[in-house]
């Protein structure tokens, strides 16, 4: 890829002694950084940086401000208008609140967890696969699927297992007490997109699994499950946390999805603060909107804050 | 003995293999194909595609339609002209600004859709409360326009910027961009001519991958413009599912079937490359030029 543009230079080649300078620049040895010979001065580096990190101290730095103003203040709209207060984040934590965000708690890690042990044989089936063309397909199919959530996917399900849907009526399964609009429902769509995630995710570190660690259990008598529990898993270990706790993210952060679906018969987290903004609170609660936002960015927050030494920790392995 | 154990070992990976993919086949490709049916085979009337051939007469279709795609252009040429520069200075003149850019990038993994909803929605309702006499208010007035929603495109920029990041930083990482630059800087390039002649036409692969995810993702999007009264494509489907199911199932499985052949399309052109162009290095320029339409 890099030999195209490195091959259209010769024909111009003629005039680039012209300078002693420039002539210096082209035998220097490709590791020195350019901007120390004065090709381009520093300030241009930031100046180019600068509009990316203009916007996103404007558009992500505000909202993030009113959301931590807002979860400590009272909305204009209540009596005696803003004032500072703590009533809107213990709310958030108590009654209706609570119940949703334990729900969206239970629900991510529920899922999250079904995830990860329904990926990894899936990945690992796929990366070991004889077949090239069909490990391709699975990884492509895998980042389509893993961005897909939303409106179209819960609209899929309601047609297959919804109550009007066509294995419902087939194999009647509303006899059978089946519903999709519940927890177990929700948790059976949120896999359809989680899954594939997982596959994407842990591809990278079984793929980094040497062929000679397995050979060289099997010389030592090892069986299969030896080899697993004492040499994979653990070189694993990192990845699957990992993947988990990215699993739980996304679907502790998915919406589309569940108001598409269920509209509020789940209680989530997600479907409340939708409701709170959608205005439907006590006059002098539209705050609670905001202090449940502080919430689900705290336990974001967390979760990123796990995933990160996790990824760098499982990418030693993968050199 | 050996040969024993060795076909024993090798027969049973078969067996869980094709189970893993049998009820993966099913659970993935199972709810799509009864989409489908469910759309075709409407209780009462027989098969029928009646549901696909309506959608076009739905009300607020087009519109709709037009409104997403408006909203895609804009926030992929945003996504582009905001990164691609400040990725390209950061690897070639200021690397300790690195490490910054990054976490820049990543911060909005941090705050879920619907929370960055709730933020902007307060900040939209300053407007009328804090800011009516000062030039703000015009400001949050005209990006909140129902006919082109530029608070859309921001929140969008905003969401798309740490999957956008990756890419373009992956597909940059693959570059030798300190040496392409020397090379056309010392055949007399200047700076802006080397920029978007060399470094550029190197990068289509990860511009291409940019630009597709963050498509994908603003076809998709239906939090930030539900919660706040838009009505692009995905809000639209949501609407019509209530009075019209099977057109809306309808919509749902064109909508996805062009995604997936985005995404595909772009998956096949991400993958292609990097295992083809060493085996033809010899021939690199031929297949460079090939790819240029």
């Amino acid at each position: 890829m890099t030999t195209a543009p490195a091959a259209t230079p010769s024909p111009t080649a003629g005039p680039s002694p012209e300078g002693a300078g420039g002539a210096g620049a082209a035998v220097a040895p490709p590791h020195t950084r350019p901007a120390a010979r004065g090709g381009r001065p520093r300030a241009a580096g930031w100046l180019a940086v600068l509009p990316l990190l203009l916007f996103v101290a404007v558009v992500f730095g505000l909202p993030a401000v009113a959301i931590a103003l807002g979860a400590f203040t009272t909305s204009a709209d209540a009596p005696g208008g803003a004032q500072w207060t703590t009533a809107n984040l213990s709310s958030s934590v108590h009654g209706a609140y609570l119940t949703a965000l334990v729900g969206s708690v239970k629900l991510s890690a529920l899922t999250a967890f079904i995830g990860v042990v329904l990926g990894l044989p899936l990945a690992h089936a796929v990366t070991t696969s004889r077949f090239r063309a069909l490990r391709e397909a699975v990884l492509a199919a895998s980042g389509v699927l893993a961005n897909f959530g939303g409106v179209p996917l819960a609209f899929a399900f309601v047609a297959t297992l919804g109550n009007a849907g066509e294995l419902t009526r087939r194999l009647h399964l509303s006899d059978h007490g089946w519903s999709l609009y519940t927890f177990s429902g929700l948790t059976l769509v949120y896999l359809y997109f989680l899954v594939p995630l997982m596959v994407l995710t842990i591809t990278p570190a079984l793929e980094g699994l040497r062929k000679q660690w397995r050979e060289a259990a099997q010389n030592n008598g090892a069986t299969t499950a030896q080899y697993w529990r004492h040499v994979a898993l653990p070189i694993l270990t990192p990845s699957l946390l990992g993947g988990f706790v990215l699993l739980f993210g996304s679907a502790f952060a998915a919406y589309a999805t569940a108001a598409a679906m269920v509209g509020s018969s789940v209680p989530l987290i997600t479907l409340q603060i939708a409701d709170a903004l959608s205005g439907n609170v006590l006059v002098g609660q539209g705050n609670v909107a905001l202090a449940l936002s502080l919430d689900m960015i705290v336990i974001a927050g967390l979760v990123m804050a796990v995933y990160v030494p996790l990824q760098r920790r499982s990418a030693r392995w993968l050199r | 003995m050996a040969a024993l154990t060795e076909t024993r070992r090798r027969r049973r990976p078969q067996f869980w293999r094709g189970a893993v993919a049998l009820i993966a086949g099913l659970y993935f490709l199972g709810p799509m194909l009864l989409s489908v049916i469910f759309t075709v085979d409407v209780p009462g009337e027989g098969l029928t595609l009646g549901a696909y051939t309506g959608i076009v007469g739905t009300e607020g279709f087009a519109s709709s339609l037009r409104l997403t795609l408006e909203l895609a252009a804009a926030t992929v040429a945003a996504v582009l002209l905001l990164l691609v520069p400040a990725l390209v200075a950061v690897r070639l003149t200021a690397p300790r600004l690195r490490a910054l850019v990054e976490i820049v990038c990543s911060l909005p993994l941090v705050v879920p859709a619907v929370a960055l909803t709730a933020g902007i929605n307060s900040v939209l309702r300053w407007g009328p409360d804090h800011l009516s006499h000062t030039p703000f208010f015009q400001t949050i007035n005209a990006i909140q326009d129902p006919g082109f929603p530029v608070v859309l495109v921001l929140a969008y920029v905003l969401m798309a910027l740490p999957l956008a990041y990756r890419t373009l930083d992956s597909g940059l990482r693959a570059l030798d961009l300190a040496t392409l630059v020397e090379a056309a800087r010392s055949c007399g390039a200047n700076w802006p001519r080397a920029v978007v002649q060399v470094v550029l036409p190197n990068l289509r692969g990860a511009l291409l991958n940019t630009a597709f995810l963050t498509l994908a993702l603003v076809l998709g999007e239906f939090t930030v413009a539900s919660i706040l009264g838009y009505m692009p494509f995905a809000v639209w489907i949501y609407s019509i599912g209530n009075s019209q199911a099977q057109t809306s199932v309808a919509v749902s499985v064109l909508s996805l079937l062009l995604t997936w052949a985005l995404l595909l399309i772009l998956a096949a052109a991400g993958r292609g490359r990097p295992s083809r162009t060493p085996r033809r290095s010899a021939a690199a320029p031929a297949p460079t030029a090939q790819e240029i339409p």
